[in-house]
């Protein structure tokens, strides 16, 4: 973990980490996975609230628990972009990550595989394996997501790949 | 067509006997050398090769089969004809898949089973196989589109779907355990499973079901920088599986801020894919119709042209549970197999003592020992270590049991209260 930066870390160290090591075909163990990712999902939500830091919402879109969609966005030059988030819990979970997509960007930005999947190679698949079942999706989240957005948001808006939401409006109107 | 090409000609031999000016000729010359290559054009329209019933070994320019059925007669194959009841899947049809696909339909393969979720990009022209007017049709389709047109005798069956997610794996397990095709063959519909895809998550896929499945199946690769790649030869309980040993994983420490801006964009070479395509396929011929040595690790460095070999045994602390059952029913079939090898070994040796010795005299009393004879006689497992070496670490047969349910689930808590707690974090 040398080289993250020391909120991060703190953030981390806060989110309850899993026990459980079961995926979505393990029948009742991963009902037990699912119960450990919602407090974990839950605590590390009332923290960002808490430290003024909200910046995702995310909830199963079946009742397997096996997709998950929702929002999360970004601050940059005090204006808020804000995209769609999906991923799918794979069938080798949690021994793989889930890959996390962000469907709008598609295309805009190298950092990414085909249909969204932000890359997650390099800063974040060796943490996720050495963590092995200690990581849920909160912390692909705080390690994965965050640290993508950190660093691609502002380079996209600043290139022009991404607009403003009102920009984008009234951009249209005239 | 051919007719007004035909009377095309006509008109020019005649212009050219009617003409006074020889400077002309030349001319009128190339016309016609023009309309030659027309009609040969013309007669040349595609056509679609019929269904072939039985591989015949028959050297004429119709056979498509004549010069694999010369295996046979070349002393390499005992019976080429079997590999038309044999099923391959491919999983992943990019730059090796596709190579490798075609190159089993060139030989004839019974039946092939063809999985991918991906469409035929231009970024995708600097490898073999797809054709720029395929673009945007799914890799599934455009490889049934050309593998059945160039070997209609192969059953296609394609799947398009993503194997790594819950629905996508049913499917796929499911299509792997049909044995429609081949219903007295043994174990799973398939005798081989070819992974020819390109990152960590699916392959990972492909080994849980194997593992499940009990299936033989090959693992390739190219590495990012396209200049090395690899083939695998993986049969679960017996050689290590994918999980057995992960690959090296290092935090490499880097700051989130500082990451990398190059790009995801992997490269990729025709040779290196063809290369690996072909050391894959190569390996499945040699492994369905039994002849040469089956390599369970081949890597290829291009760089320095270096092909190493190897063989992994198995983790007995693979992380893996299907694996760890196969393993066990590896060990338990010990004696069966033992037994299998030996009566081998007798059938062979009495099969050579028949044979008249190979000199009649031996005058210096020279003999041949067995290799296998000494080795046994030094009384050493085969594991291990030469003399003078010890192992640091005690071998762990043992290892930690994973952390039971902890009391930390006091089984109160619902699934449904704890969906409501986030939905109401959610929801302000």
């Amino acid at each position: 973990m040398e080289g993250w930066d020391p909120n991060t870390k703190s953030t981390l160290t806060q989110i309850p980490l899993l026990t459980t090591k079961a995926g979505p075909r393990d029948g009742a163990a991963w009902t037990q996975r699912l119960k450990e990712e919602y407090r974990a999902l839950i605590a590390y939500t009332q923290m960002n609230k808490s430290n003024d830091n909200d910046w995702f919402r995310i909830s199963a879109a079946n009742p397997e628990g096996t997709r998950w969609t929702g929002k999360c966005w970004y601050v940059h030059n005090l204006l808020k972009y804000e995209f769609d988030l999906q991923f799918d819990i794979p069938v080798t979970y949690p021994a793989t990550a889930p890959e996390i997509e962000l469907p709008e960007l598609d295309g805009k930005t190298q950092k990414m595989y085909r249909g969204g999947k932000i890359c997650l190679t390099v800063h974040f698949k060796p943490l996720w394996a050495k963590n092995c079942p200690r990581f849920g999706i909160a912390h692909a989240l705080c390690l994965g997501l965050a640290p993508w957005l950190a660093a691609e948001i502002p380079i996209l808006v600043d290139s022009g790949m991404i607009k403003h939401k009102d920009d984008a409006a009234s951009s249209n109107e005239s | 067509m051919e007719v007004e090409l035909k009377e095309m000609l006509d008109d020019l031999q005649s212009l050219r006997q009617s003409l006074s000016d020889p400077t002309l000729r030349a001319s009128i010359d190339k016309l016609q050398s023009r309309v030659d290559h027309l009609t040969h054009l013309a007669k040349s329209v595609p056509v679609r090769r019929s269904k072939v019933k039985d591989m015949s070994a028959e050297v004429v320019d119709s056979n498509p089969y004549s010069r694999l059925m010369a295996l046979q007669r070349m002393g390499i194959v005992e019976n080429y004809e079997r590999i038309r009841e044999f099923s391959v899947a491919i999983v992943g049809i990019g730059g090796v898949g596709s190579v490798a696909a075609e190159m089993l339909t060139r030989c004839g393969i019974g039946r092939l089973l063809l999985y991918d979720y991906d469409k035929v990009e231009l970024a995708n022209m600097n490898r073999l196989f797809f054709r720029p007017e395929q673009v945007g049709m799914t890799k599934t389709d455009a490889a049934v589109q050309t593998l059945s047109d160039i070997n209609p005798d192969v059953v296609l069956e394609s799947y398009t779907l993503n194997i790594t997610t819950v629905q996508g794996f049913e499917t796929f397990m499911s299509s792997l355990r049909n044995k429609t095709f081949c219903p007295s063959k043994e174990g799973s519909g398939v005798d081989l499973v070819l992974s020819c895809v390109d990152n960590y998550e699916a392959r990972m896929v492909v080994n849980q079901a194997c593992n499940e499945l009990n299936q033989t199946w090959m693992e390739s690769g190219v590495s990012e920088d396209a200049v090395s790649g690899h083939i695998q030869l993986l049969i679960p309980g017996e050689t290590a599986c994918f999980a057995c040993a992960p690959p090296l994983v290092v935090a490499s420490g880097v700051d989130e801020r500082t990451l990398k801006r190059e790009g995801v964009c992997a490269a990729s070479l025709p040779t290196t894919m063809g290369v690996v395509a072909g050391l894959l396929v190569q390996n499945t011929l040699k492994f369905l119709l039994k002849f040469g040595h089956v390599s369970p690790y081949l890597g290829y460095s291009s760089l320095k042209d270096y092909f190493p070999t190897m063989a992994m045994k198995p983790n007995p602390q693979c992380s893996n549970a299907a694996c760890l059952e196969r393993q066990k029913e590896y060990i338990l079939a010990k004696p069966a197999r033992d037994a299998e090898a030996k009566a081998k070994m007798e059938a062979e040796a009495s099969a050579a003592t028949v044979d008249l010795p190979l000199h009649a005299d031996n005058e210096w009393n020279i003999s041949v020992v067995d290799d296998s004879v000494l080795e046994s006689t030094g009384g050493t497992r085969s594991d291990a270590l030469p003399e003078g070496l010890i192992h640091e670490l005690p071998s762990a047969d043992e290892f930690q049991k994973p952390p039971a349910f902890e009391a930390l689930d006091t089984g109160i808590v619902d699934l449904e209260d704890l969906r409501r707690q986030l939905e109401a974090l959610n929801a302000d």
